[in-house]
Protein backbone atom coordinates (compact mmCIF):
# COMPACT_ATOMS: atom_id res chain seq x y z
CA UNK A 1 0.00 0.00 0.00
CA UNK A 2 2.77 2.53 1.02
CA UNK A 3 4.75 2.03 -2.54
CA UNK A 4 1.76 3.78 -3.75
CA UNK A 5 2.26 7.12 -1.61
CA UNK A 6 5.90 7.22 -2.35
CA UNK A 7 5.53 6.58 -6.32
CA UNK A 8 2.59 9.48 -6.48
CA UNK A 9 5.32 11.62 -4.77
CA UNK A 10 8.47 10.57 -6.42
CA UNK A 11 6.70 10.93 -9.67
CA UNK A 12 6.01 14.16 -9.14
CA UNK A 13 9.49 15.05 -7.83
CA UNK A 14 10.52 13.45 -11.51
CA UNK A 15 8.92 15.68 -13.45
CA UNK A 16 10.57 18.72 -11.25
CA UNK A 17 14.23 17.06 -11.66
CA UNK A 18 13.46 17.37 -15.54
CA UNK A 19 13.99 21.44 -15.32
CA UNK A 20 17.50 20.78 -14.44
CA UNK A 21 19.80 21.10 -17.01
CA UNK A 22 21.85 17.63 -16.72
CA UNK A 23 19.40 14.18 -17.55
CA UNK A 24 21.99 12.18 -16.01
CA UNK A 25 20.36 12.47 -12.55
CA UNK A 26 17.05 10.98 -13.48
CA UNK A 27 18.45 7.04 -13.96
CA UNK A 28 19.70 6.96 -10.53
CA UNK A 29 17.08 9.27 -8.95
CA UNK A 30 13.93 6.93 -10.39
CA UNK A 31 16.39 3.84 -9.88
CA UNK A 32 16.58 5.17 -6.26
CA UNK A 33 12.83 5.89 -6.04
CA UNK A 34 11.57 3.02 -7.52
CA UNK A 35 13.91 0.81 -4.82
CA UNK A 36 12.16 3.13 -1.78
CA UNK A 37 9.05 1.82 -3.24
CA UNK A 38 10.18 -1.62 -2.76
CA UNK A 39 11.12 -1.58 1.00
CA UNK A 40 7.86 0.48 1.96
CA UNK A 41 6.22 -2.52 0.68
CA UNK A 42 7.32 -4.59 2.94
CA UNK A 43 6.29 -2.80 5.83
CA UNK A 44 2.23 -4.32 5.37
CA UNK A 45 4.72 -7.69 5.49
CA UNK A 46 2.69 -10.51 7.57
CA UNK A 47 0.54 -7.49 8.86
CA UNK A 48 -2.87 -7.38 6.37
CA UNK A 49 -5.22 -4.69 6.73
CA UNK A 50 -7.37 -2.60 4.95
CA UNK A 51 -7.05 0.89 3.84
CA UNK A 52 -8.30 4.40 2.74
CA UNK A 53 -12.14 2.80 4.03
CA UNK A 54 -11.47 0.03 2.55
CA UNK A 55 -10.88 0.42 -0.31
CA UNK A 56 -7.34 -1.30 -0.54
CA UNK A 57 -6.59 -4.42 1.39
CA UNK A 58 -2.71 -5.24 1.79
CA UNK A 59 -2.15 -9.53 1.94
CA UNK A 60 1.09 -11.30 1.72
CA UNK A 61 0.20 -12.45 -1.85
CA UNK A 62 -0.61 -8.73 -2.65
CA UNK A 63 2.78 -7.54 -1.38
CA UNK A 64 4.58 -10.46 -3.51
CA UNK A 65 2.53 -8.72 -6.59
CA UNK A 66 3.85 -5.63 -5.85
CA UNK A 67 7.29 -6.62 -5.20
CA UNK A 68 7.61 -8.46 -8.74
CA UNK A 69 5.99 -5.76 -10.11
CA UNK A 70 8.40 -3.06 -8.57
CA UNK A 71 11.45 -5.56 -9.40
CA UNK A 72 10.38 -5.70 -12.83
CA UNK A 73 10.40 -2.14 -13.53
CA UNK A 74 13.86 -1.36 -11.67
CA UNK A 75 15.43 -4.06 -14.09
CA UNK A 76 13.48 -2.08 -16.91
CA UNK A 77 14.28 1.50 -16.27
CA UNK A 78 18.03 0.11 -15.29
CA UNK A 79 18.36 -1.03 -19.07
CA UNK A 80 17.01 1.87 -20.49
CA UNK A 81 20.54 3.78 -19.94
CA UNK A 82 18.76 6.73 -18.92
CA UNK A 83 17.05 7.00 -22.72
CA UNK A 84 20.43 9.53 -23.00
CA UNK A 85 20.91 7.96 -26.65
CA UNK A 86 18.11 9.34 -28.21
CA UNK A 87 18.68 13.42 -28.75
CA UNK A 88 14.08 13.73 -29.27
CA UNK A 89 13.69 11.42 -25.65
CA UNK A 90 11.81 13.38 -22.69
CA UNK A 91 13.57 11.20 -20.19
CA UNK A 92 11.97 13.20 -17.03
CA UNK A 93 8.44 12.73 -18.39
CA UNK A 94 9.34 9.22 -19.33
CA UNK A 95 10.19 8.06 -15.59
CA UNK A 96 7.79 9.73 -14.39
CA UNK A 97 5.15 8.65 -16.29
CA UNK A 98 6.51 4.68 -15.59
CA UNK A 99 6.32 5.64 -11.81
CA UNK A 100 2.51 6.87 -11.80
CA UNK A 101 2.25 3.65 -14.28
CA UNK A 102 3.35 1.66 -11.16
CA UNK A 103 1.08 3.37 -8.96
CA UNK A 104 -1.65 2.14 -11.10
CA UNK A 105 -0.19 -1.79 -11.10
CA UNK A 106 0.20 -1.60 -7.58
CA UNK A 107 -3.43 -0.40 -7.03
CA UNK A 108 -4.65 -3.76 -9.45
CA UNK A 109 -2.68 -6.04 -7.17
CA UNK A 110 -4.59 -5.02 -3.70
CA UNK A 111 -7.81 -3.79 -4.59
CA UNK A 112 -10.96 -4.07 -2.42
CA UNK A 113 -12.91 -2.19 -4.42
CA UNK A 114 -14.35 -2.83 -8.08
CA UNK A 115 -13.45 1.66 -7.96
CA UNK A 116 -9.87 1.10 -7.27
CA UNK A 117 -9.81 -1.81 -9.23
CA UNK A 118 -11.38 -0.01 -12.37
CA UNK A 119 -8.54 3.34 -11.47
CA UNK A 120 -5.58 0.90 -11.26
CA UNK A 121 -6.24 -0.61 -14.82
CA UNK A 122 -7.07 3.28 -16.29
CA UNK A 123 -3.64 5.23 -14.34
CA UNK A 124 -1.56 2.06 -16.39
CA UNK A 125 -3.21 1.91 -19.46
CA UNK A 126 -3.61 5.50 -20.37
CA UNK A 127 0.25 5.61 -19.30
CA UNK A 128 0.87 3.02 -21.13
CA UNK A 129 -0.64 4.73 -24.31
CA UNK A 130 1.41 7.05 -24.07
CA UNK A 131 4.75 5.80 -23.91
CA UNK A 132 4.09 3.11 -26.48
CA UNK A 133 3.39 6.39 -29.25
CA UNK A 134 5.98 8.36 -27.54
CA UNK A 135 8.31 8.17 -30.20
CA UNK A 136 6.49 10.68 -32.38
CA UNK A 137 8.22 10.39 -35.44
CA UNK A 138 7.93 6.68 -36.28
CA UNK A 139 5.15 5.81 -38.33
CA UNK A 140 5.43 2.10 -36.69
CA UNK A 141 4.81 3.48 -33.18
CA UNK A 142 2.07 5.78 -34.15
CA UNK A 143 0.40 3.00 -35.68
CA UNK A 144 0.88 1.29 -31.96
CA UNK A 145 -0.35 3.67 -30.32
CA UNK A 146 -3.35 4.01 -32.06
CA UNK A 147 -4.58 0.44 -31.87
CA UNK A 148 -3.77 0.07 -27.95
CA UNK A 149 -5.65 3.20 -27.52
CA UNK A 150 -8.60 2.12 -29.57
CA UNK A 151 -8.57 -1.57 -28.41
CA UNK A 152 -7.48 -0.59 -24.34
CA UNK A 153 -10.30 2.05 -24.46
CA UNK A 154 -12.97 -0.38 -25.38
CA UNK A 155 -12.34 -3.05 -23.73
CA UNK A 156 -12.36 -0.61 -20.99
CA UNK A 157 -15.71 -0.08 -21.74
CA UNK A 158 -16.31 -3.67 -21.68
CA UNK A 159 -14.61 -3.97 -18.46
CA UNK A 160 -17.02 -0.84 -16.83
CA UNK A 161 -20.35 -2.72 -18.31
CA UNK A 162 -19.39 -5.77 -16.69
CA UNK A 163 -19.11 -3.78 -12.94
CA UNK A 164 -22.17 -1.49 -13.60
CA UNK A 165 -24.13 -4.98 -13.92
CA UNK A 166 -22.36 -6.59 -10.94
CA UNK A 167 -23.49 -3.58 -9.05
CA UNK A 168 -26.90 -4.27 -9.91
CA UNK A 169 -26.78 -7.76 -9.01
CA UNK A 170 -25.04 -6.92 -5.67
CA UNK A 171 -25.45 -3.43 -5.25
CA UNK A 172 -21.94 -3.08 -4.00
CA UNK A 173 -18.47 -2.81 -5.04
CA UNK A 174 -16.82 -4.23 -2.12
CA UNK A 175 -15.46 -7.55 -3.36
CA UNK A 176 -15.57 -9.21 0.09
CA UNK A 177 -19.32 -8.28 0.37
CA UNK A 178 -20.23 -9.36 -3.07
CA UNK A 179 -19.24 -12.47 -1.86
CA UNK A 180 -20.82 -13.02 0.83
CA UNK A 181 -23.71 -11.96 -1.31
CA UNK A 182 -23.14 -14.88 -4.01
CA UNK A 183 -23.57 -17.49 -1.63
CA UNK A 184 -26.90 -16.32 -0.93
CA UNK A 185 -29.96 -17.78 -2.40
CA UNK A 186 -30.85 -15.79 -5.47
CA UNK A 187 -34.10 -13.92 -6.64
CA UNK A 188 -35.71 -12.98 -9.92
CA UNK A 189 -33.27 -11.22 -12.24
CA UNK A 190 -30.03 -11.21 -10.01
CA UNK A 191 -28.31 -14.06 -12.33
CA UNK A 192 -28.50 -12.48 -15.13
CA UNK A 193 -27.07 -9.35 -14.19
CA UNK A 194 -24.12 -11.63 -12.51
CA UNK A 195 -23.69 -13.61 -15.48
CA UNK A 196 -23.24 -10.73 -17.66
CA UNK A 197 -21.60 -8.79 -14.77
CA UNK A 198 -18.67 -11.66 -14.60
CA UNK A 199 -18.27 -12.20 -18.23
CA UNK A 200 -17.63 -8.49 -19.35
CA UNK A 201 -15.86 -8.06 -16.28
CA UNK A 202 -13.20 -11.24 -17.23
CA UNK A 203 -13.23 -9.91 -21.13
CA UNK A 204 -12.26 -6.59 -19.93
CA UNK A 205 -9.31 -7.70 -17.56
CA UNK A 206 -8.32 -10.53 -19.90
CA UNK A 207 -8.27 -8.02 -23.04
CA UNK A 208 -5.33 -6.43 -20.80
CA UNK A 209 -3.15 -9.46 -20.29
CA UNK A 210 -3.73 -10.11 -23.94
CA UNK A 211 -5.16 -13.58 -23.70
CA UNK A 212 -6.60 -15.03 -27.13
CA UNK A 213 -8.93 -14.51 -28.85
CA UNK A 214 -8.23 -10.49 -27.55
CA UNK A 215 -4.71 -11.02 -28.63
CA UNK A 216 -4.66 -9.59 -31.57
CA UNK A 217 -3.69 -6.17 -30.71
CA UNK A 218 -0.74 -7.24 -28.99
CA UNK A 219 1.64 -8.04 -31.83
CA UNK A 220 1.61 -4.82 -33.64
CA UNK A 221 1.87 -3.01 -30.12
CA UNK A 222 4.42 -5.21 -29.28
CA UNK A 223 6.03 -4.61 -32.42
CA UNK A 224 5.21 -0.95 -32.91
CA UNK A 225 6.28 0.27 -29.47
CA UNK A 226 10.20 1.26 -28.53
CA UNK A 227 11.63 -2.11 -26.96
CA UNK A 228 12.33 -0.57 -23.85
CA UNK A 229 8.97 0.18 -23.16
CA UNK A 230 7.62 -3.46 -24.92
CA UNK A 231 9.63 -4.79 -21.82
CA UNK A 232 7.77 -2.81 -19.20
CA UNK A 233 4.70 -3.70 -21.14
CA UNK A 234 4.92 -7.36 -21.39
CA UNK A 235 6.18 -7.83 -17.50
CA UNK A 236 4.66 -5.18 -15.28
CA UNK A 237 1.23 -5.34 -17.45
CA UNK A 238 0.86 -8.87 -17.33
CA UNK A 239 1.83 -9.49 -13.99
CA UNK A 240 -0.22 -6.73 -12.72
CA UNK A 241 -3.27 -7.71 -14.96
CA UNK A 242 -2.91 -11.37 -13.71
CA UNK A 243 -3.11 -10.45 -10.10
CA UNK A 244 -6.20 -8.59 -10.82
CA UNK A 245 -7.65 -11.52 -12.36
CA UNK A 246 -6.87 -14.01 -9.51
CA UNK A 247 -7.83 -11.36 -6.91
CA UNK A 248 -11.71 -10.81 -8.21
CA UNK A 249 -11.40 -14.78 -8.79
CA UNK A 250 -10.45 -16.15 -6.07
CA UNK A 251 -11.96 -13.46 -3.59
CA UNK A 252 -14.90 -12.58 -5.01
CA UNK A 253 -16.29 -15.63 -7.33
CA UNK A 254 -15.09 -18.80 -6.36
CA UNK A 255 -18.46 -19.60 -5.04
CA UNK A 256 -19.26 -19.28 -9.20
CA UNK A 257 -16.62 -21.60 -10.46
CA UNK A 258 -18.22 -23.90 -12.33
CA UNK A 259 -19.55 -20.62 -14.52
CA UNK A 260 -16.33 -19.19 -15.36
CA UNK A 261 -13.90 -22.14 -15.50
CA UNK A 262 -15.28 -22.98 -18.89
CA UNK A 263 -14.72 -19.63 -20.29
CA UNK A 264 -11.18 -19.14 -18.27
CA UNK A 265 -10.22 -22.63 -19.73
CA UNK A 266 -11.49 -21.69 -23.48
CA UNK A 267 -9.35 -19.41 -23.24
CA UNK A 268 -6.32 -20.40 -21.89
CA UNK A 269 -6.22 -23.17 -24.73
CA UNK A 270 -7.40 -20.77 -27.75
CA UNK A 271 -3.91 -18.71 -26.28
CA UNK A 272 -1.95 -21.91 -26.34
CA UNK A 273 -2.93 -23.25 -29.34
CA UNK A 274 -2.84 -19.75 -31.71
CA UNK A 275 0.21 -17.97 -30.39
CA UNK A 276 2.27 -20.95 -30.33
CA UNK A 277 1.24 -22.05 -34.11
CA UNK A 278 1.46 -17.96 -35.18
CA UNK A 279 4.69 -17.71 -33.43
CA UNK A 280 6.57 -20.13 -35.50
CA UNK A 281 5.92 -18.50 -38.53
CA UNK A 282 7.73 -14.99 -37.04
CA UNK A 283 11.02 -13.49 -38.99
CA UNK A 284 10.84 -11.11 -35.95
CA UNK A 285 12.41 -11.43 -32.79
CA UNK A 286 9.77 -8.73 -31.23
CA UNK A 287 7.14 -10.58 -32.66
CA UNK A 288 8.08 -13.91 -31.52
CA UNK A 289 8.28 -12.58 -27.95
CA UNK A 290 4.85 -11.23 -28.87
CA UNK A 291 3.25 -14.91 -29.55
CA UNK A 292 5.26 -16.20 -26.45
CA UNK A 293 3.60 -13.48 -24.21
CA UNK A 294 0.06 -14.48 -25.44
CA UNK A 295 1.07 -17.63 -24.98
CA UNK A 296 2.56 -17.66 -21.31
CA UNK A 297 -0.83 -15.75 -20.42
CA UNK A 298 -2.24 -19.19 -21.36
CA UNK A 299 -0.27 -20.84 -18.81
CA UNK A 300 -1.30 -18.54 -16.27
CA UNK A 301 -4.75 -18.96 -17.05
CA UNK A 302 -4.50 -22.63 -16.18
CA UNK A 303 -3.46 -21.50 -12.50
CA UNK A 304 -6.77 -19.69 -12.35
CA UNK A 305 -8.97 -22.69 -13.71
CA UNK A 306 -7.17 -25.19 -11.30
CA UNK A 307 -8.09 -22.69 -8.44
CA UNK A 308 -7.04 -23.49 -5.04
CA UNK A 309 -5.52 -21.88 -2.27
CA UNK A 310 -2.00 -22.77 -3.83
CA UNK A 311 -2.73 -21.44 -7.85
CA UNK A 312 -1.79 -17.83 -6.38
CA UNK A 313 1.51 -18.91 -5.43
CA UNK A 314 1.92 -20.27 -8.73
CA UNK A 315 1.01 -17.13 -10.47
CA UNK A 316 3.44 -15.41 -8.57
CA UNK A 317 6.56 -17.70 -9.31
CA UNK A 318 5.01 -18.35 -13.01
CA UNK A 319 5.23 -14.23 -13.24
CA UNK A 320 8.82 -14.14 -11.27
CA UNK A 321 10.17 -16.97 -13.83
CA UNK A 322 8.48 -15.14 -16.83
CA UNK A 323 9.75 -11.51 -16.16
CA UNK A 324 13.10 -11.91 -15.67
CA UNK A 325 13.50 -14.36 -18.74
CA UNK A 326 11.48 -11.70 -20.88
CA UNK A 327 13.85 -8.69 -19.54
CA UNK A 328 16.89 -10.42 -20.51
CA UNK A 329 15.69 -11.31 -23.89
CA UNK A 330 14.40 -7.67 -24.56
CA UNK A 331 17.72 -6.79 -23.36
CA UNK A 332 19.97 -8.60 -25.14
CA UNK A 333 17.67 -7.52 -28.23
CA UNK A 334 17.86 -4.06 -27.23
CA UNK A 335 22.13 -3.97 -27.45
CA UNK A 336 22.32 -6.45 -30.39
CA UNK A 337 19.61 -4.30 -32.72
CA UNK A 338 21.02 -0.42 -31.33
CA UNK A 339 23.67 -0.13 -34.11
CA UNK A 340 21.53 -2.34 -36.59
CA UNK A 341 19.33 0.06 -38.74
CA UNK A 342 17.25 -1.06 -41.30
CA UNK A 343 15.31 2.25 -42.46
CA UNK A 344 15.89 4.34 -39.60
CA UNK A 345 14.92 1.59 -37.10
CA UNK A 346 16.70 -0.72 -35.50
CA UNK A 347 16.99 -4.38 -37.08
CA UNK A 348 14.63 -6.77 -34.91
CA UNK A 349 14.99 -10.07 -37.02
CA UNK A 350 16.28 -12.96 -35.68
CA UNK A 351 18.53 -13.17 -37.87
CA UNK A 352 20.70 -9.81 -36.52
CA UNK A 353 21.48 -12.39 -33.47
CA UNK A 354 23.42 -14.32 -35.76
CA UNK A 355 26.90 -15.36 -34.01
CA UNK A 356 26.28 -13.14 -31.60
CA UNK A 357 28.66 -16.45 -29.61
CA UNK A 358 31.57 -14.93 -31.49
CA UNK A 359 30.77 -11.34 -30.83
CA UNK A 360 29.87 -11.89 -27.70
CA UNK A 361 29.77 -14.80 -25.46
CA UNK A 362 28.21 -12.98 -22.80
CA UNK A 363 25.33 -11.79 -24.18
CA UNK A 364 25.17 -15.49 -26.09
CA UNK A 365 24.62 -16.92 -22.61
CA UNK A 366 22.48 -14.68 -21.63
CA UNK A 367 19.65 -14.97 -24.35
CA UNK A 368 20.10 -19.10 -24.67
CA UNK A 369 19.24 -19.16 -20.67
CA UNK A 370 16.30 -16.73 -21.23
CA UNK A 371 15.07 -18.64 -23.99
CA UNK A 372 15.70 -22.08 -22.11
CA UNK A 373 13.45 -20.28 -19.53
CA UNK A 374 10.82 -19.37 -21.98
CA UNK A 375 10.71 -22.59 -23.05
CA UNK A 376 10.45 -24.30 -19.95
CA UNK A 377 13.63 -26.78 -19.64
CA UNK A 378 14.67 -28.25 -16.63
CA UNK A 379 16.85 -26.06 -14.63
CA UNK A 380 15.46 -22.61 -15.29
CA UNK A 381 12.86 -20.63 -13.14
CA UNK A 382 10.48 -21.44 -16.52
CA UNK A 383 10.49 -25.49 -15.98
CA UNK A 384 9.10 -25.18 -12.21
CA UNK A 385 6.96 -22.44 -13.19
CA UNK A 386 5.01 -24.50 -16.21
CA UNK A 387 5.06 -27.26 -13.49
CA UNK A 388 3.18 -25.64 -10.83
CA UNK A 389 0.36 -23.88 -12.90
CA UNK A 390 0.11 -27.85 -14.41
CA UNK A 391 -0.12 -29.14 -11.09
CA UNK A 392 -2.78 -26.56 -10.03
CA UNK A 393 -5.19 -27.49 -13.52
CA UNK A 394 -4.46 -31.10 -12.47
CA UNK A 395 -5.48 -30.43 -8.85
CA UNK A 396 -9.07 -29.89 -10.09
CA UNK A 397 -9.03 -33.16 -12.32
CA UNK A 398 -8.45 -30.91 -15.95
CA UNK A 399 -6.00 -33.79 -17.36
CA UNK A 400 -7.12 -33.42 -20.87
CA UNK A 401 -6.33 -29.30 -20.47
CA UNK A 402 -2.68 -30.33 -19.15
CA UNK A 403 -2.40 -32.84 -22.39
CA UNK A 404 -3.06 -29.90 -24.93
CA UNK A 405 -0.95 -27.38 -22.83
CA UNK A 406 2.06 -29.95 -23.05
CA UNK A 407 1.90 -30.22 -26.32
CA UNK A 408 1.88 -26.81 -26.81
CA UNK A 409 5.18 -26.15 -25.24
CA UNK A 410 6.56 -28.69 -27.16
CA UNK A 411 6.00 -26.45 -30.12
CA UNK A 412 7.11 -23.72 -28.17
CA UNK A 413 10.85 -25.38 -27.66
CA UNK A 414 10.76 -24.97 -31.38
CA UNK A 415 10.63 -21.76 -31.81
CA UNK A 416 12.81 -21.01 -28.83
CA UNK A 417 15.57 -22.53 -30.12
CA UNK A 418 15.33 -20.31 -33.17
CA UNK A 419 17.37 -17.50 -31.50
CA UNK A 420 19.64 -20.21 -30.15
CA UNK A 421 20.65 -21.70 -33.19
CA UNK A 422 21.20 -18.02 -34.60
CA UNK A 423 23.41 -17.21 -32.00
CA UNK A 424 25.45 -20.48 -31.63
CA UNK A 425 25.36 -22.14 -35.08
CA UNK A 426 25.64 -19.27 -37.68
CA UNK A 427 27.69 -16.95 -39.25
CA UNK A 428 27.40 -13.42 -38.62
CA UNK A 429 28.61 -9.82 -39.81
CA UNK A 430 29.80 -6.91 -37.65
CA UNK A 431 31.94 -6.23 -35.53
CA UNK A 432 32.59 -7.41 -31.53
CA UNK A 433 29.61 -6.19 -29.15
CA UNK A 434 31.25 -3.70 -26.37
CA UNK A 435 28.98 -4.08 -23.07
CA UNK A 436 29.39 -1.43 -19.98
CA UNK A 437 29.26 -2.88 -16.96
CA UNK A 438 26.18 -2.03 -16.04
CA UNK A 439 24.48 -3.86 -18.38
CA UNK A 440 26.84 -6.83 -17.57
CA UNK A 441 25.30 -6.43 -13.88
CA UNK A 442 21.50 -6.21 -14.95
CA UNK A 443 21.54 -9.13 -17.47
CA UNK A 444 24.00 -10.79 -15.13
CA UNK A 445 20.79 -10.51 -12.13
CA UNK A 446 18.32 -11.59 -14.11
CA UNK A 447 20.17 -14.81 -15.79
CA UNK A 448 21.48 -15.73 -12.28
CA UNK A 449 17.45 -15.20 -10.92
CA UNK A 450 16.21 -17.64 -13.65
CA UNK A 451 18.74 -20.37 -12.74
CA UNK A 452 18.58 -19.88 -8.79
CA UNK A 453 14.92 -19.89 -9.25
CA UNK A 454 15.07 -23.46 -11.16
CA UNK A 455 17.64 -25.24 -9.29
CA UNK A 456 15.70 -24.15 -5.90
CA UNK A 457 12.10 -23.45 -7.01
CA UNK A 458 11.49 -23.78 -2.91
CA UNK A 459 12.81 -20.25 -2.25
CA UNK A 460 9.96 -18.27 -3.55
CA UNK A 461 7.28 -20.99 -1.88
CA UNK A 462 8.33 -20.52 0.89
CA UNK A 463 8.09 -17.27 1.38
CA UNK A 464 4.44 -17.42 1.29
CA UNK B 1 -39.76 15.48 -0.99
CA UNK B 2 -42.39 12.52 -1.15
CA UNK B 3 -44.16 13.38 -4.13
CA UNK B 4 -40.89 12.66 -6.81
CA UNK B 5 -39.59 9.61 -5.52
CA UNK B 6 -42.82 7.42 -6.89
CA UNK B 7 -41.49 9.43 -10.34
CA UNK B 8 -38.65 7.63 -10.90
CA UNK B 9 -40.27 4.39 -9.86
CA UNK B 10 -43.43 4.62 -12.76
CA UNK B 11 -40.57 3.97 -15.23
CA UNK B 12 -39.64 -0.26 -14.24
CA UNK B 13 -36.09 -0.35 -13.98
CA UNK B 14 -35.75 -3.10 -16.95
CA UNK B 15 -35.98 -0.12 -19.54
CA UNK B 16 -33.43 1.63 -18.10
CA UNK B 17 -30.88 -1.38 -18.47
CA UNK B 18 -32.44 -2.19 -21.85
CA UNK B 19 -32.02 1.15 -23.12
CA UNK B 20 -28.20 1.01 -21.27
CA UNK B 21 -27.58 -2.20 -22.83
CA UNK B 22 -28.79 -0.43 -26.52
CA UNK B 23 -26.72 1.86 -26.26
CA UNK B 24 -23.73 -0.20 -25.57
CA UNK B 25 -24.63 -2.09 -28.34
CA UNK B 26 -24.43 0.37 -30.50
CA UNK B 27 -21.21 1.36 -29.23
CA UNK B 28 -19.69 -1.55 -30.08
CA UNK B 29 -21.06 -1.99 -33.42
CA UNK B 30 -19.65 1.28 -34.07
CA UNK B 31 -16.14 0.33 -32.78
CA UNK B 32 -15.90 -2.57 -34.79
CA UNK B 33 -17.25 -1.17 -38.36
CA UNK B 34 -16.54 2.26 -38.75
CA UNK B 35 -12.49 3.49 -39.72
CA UNK B 36 -12.15 6.59 -39.09
CA UNK B 37 -10.42 7.05 -35.86
CA UNK B 38 -12.34 10.23 -34.53
CA UNK B 39 -15.56 7.97 -34.36
CA UNK B 40 -14.01 5.22 -33.02
CA UNK B 41 -13.27 7.23 -30.69
CA UNK B 42 -16.96 8.77 -30.23
CA UNK B 43 -18.39 5.31 -29.55
CA UNK B 44 -16.09 4.16 -27.25
CA UNK B 45 -17.25 6.85 -25.24
CA UNK B 46 -20.95 6.18 -26.24
CA UNK B 47 -19.73 2.67 -24.51
CA UNK B 48 -18.99 4.19 -21.42
CA UNK B 49 -22.05 7.03 -21.61
CA UNK B 50 -23.99 3.85 -21.55
CA UNK B 51 -22.49 2.46 -18.30
CA UNK B 52 -22.86 5.62 -16.28
CA UNK B 53 -26.68 5.40 -17.22
CA UNK B 54 -27.04 2.20 -15.84
CA UNK B 55 -25.08 2.59 -12.89
CA UNK B 56 -26.94 5.97 -12.21
CA UNK B 57 -30.13 3.90 -13.05
CA UNK B 58 -29.57 0.79 -10.45
CA UNK B 59 -28.01 3.69 -7.83
CA UNK B 60 -31.25 6.02 -7.60
CA UNK B 61 -33.37 2.64 -7.44
CA UNK B 62 -31.72 1.11 -4.45
CA UNK B 63 -31.17 4.65 -2.78
CA UNK B 64 -27.56 3.90 -2.72
CA UNK B 65 -25.06 6.52 -3.48
CA UNK B 66 -21.73 4.35 -4.46
CA UNK B 67 -23.16 3.92 -8.24
CA UNK B 68 -23.31 7.70 -8.48
CA UNK B 69 -19.89 8.11 -6.94
CA UNK B 70 -18.16 5.21 -9.32
CA UNK B 71 -20.01 7.71 -12.18
CA UNK B 72 -17.82 10.58 -11.47
CA UNK B 73 -14.60 8.43 -11.59
CA UNK B 74 -15.53 6.96 -15.02
CA UNK B 75 -15.96 10.64 -16.23
CA UNK B 76 -13.12 12.08 -14.93
CA UNK B 77 -11.07 9.02 -16.05
CA UNK B 78 -12.87 9.46 -19.45
CA UNK B 79 -11.21 13.31 -19.50
CA UNK B 80 -8.29 11.64 -19.53
CA UNK B 81 -8.34 8.86 -21.93
CA UNK B 82 -10.08 12.11 -23.94
CA UNK B 83 -6.81 13.86 -23.61
CA UNK B 84 -4.17 11.02 -24.79
CA UNK B 85 -6.41 9.87 -27.11
CA UNK B 86 -6.87 13.05 -29.04
CA UNK B 87 -3.26 13.56 -28.73
CA UNK B 88 -2.65 10.43 -30.46
CA UNK B 89 -4.92 10.71 -33.26
CA UNK B 90 -3.18 14.53 -33.63
CA UNK B 91 0.38 12.80 -34.01
CA UNK B 92 -1.13 10.41 -36.63
CA UNK B 93 -2.51 13.40 -38.22
CA UNK B 94 0.53 14.90 -38.83
CA UNK B 95 2.42 11.75 -40.01
CA UNK B 96 0.41 11.10 -42.38
CA UNK B 97 -2.52 13.58 -43.01
CA UNK B 98 -5.33 11.51 -42.46
CA UNK B 99 -6.72 9.55 -39.66
CA UNK B 100 -8.35 6.29 -41.42
CA UNK B 101 -7.34 3.65 -39.47
CA UNK B 102 -7.19 1.27 -42.37
CA UNK B 103 -4.36 3.36 -44.00
CA UNK B 104 -2.46 1.96 -40.68
CA UNK B 105 -1.17 -1.13 -42.12
CA UNK B 106 2.15 -1.46 -41.50
CA UNK B 107 2.73 -3.43 -39.04
CA UNK B 108 1.56 -6.45 -40.65
CA UNK B 109 3.49 -9.94 -41.33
Amino acid sequence: MYPILVLSVTGLVTLFLGFLKSKKILLPASLLFVAIAFLSNFIDWNAPGLYFYDMLEATNLSIIFSSIILLSAFLVMALSKGFLDDEHAQPAEYFAILQFSLVGAIMMTNFQNLIMLFVGVEILSVSMYILTGSDKRNIRGNEAALKYFLMGSFATGIMLFGMAMLYGANYTFNISDARILLLQPVTDVRPVFLYVGVTFLLIGLLFKVSAAPFHFWTPDVYEGAPTIFTTFMSTVVKTAGFAAIYRILEVSFSPMYNFWWVMIVTMAILSLFISNITAIAQQSFKRMLAFSSISHAGYMLLAVVGLNNKSGDSIVFYSLAYALATISAFGVLMIVSKDRLVDGRPNENIAVLNGLSKKSPFLAVVLAISMLSLAGIPLTAGFWGKFYVFTDAASRGHIWVLVIAIMMSAVGIYYYFKPIIAAYMKEGEGENIRLSAFYKIILGLTTAGSILLGLFPDLIRELL
Amino acid sequence: MQSQIPDIFQIPLINYVLLASILFIIGIVGVLIRRNAIIIFMSVELMLNAVNLLLVAFSSYRSDPAGQVFVFFIMAVAAAEVAVGLAIIVMIYRNIRSIDVSLLDKLKW
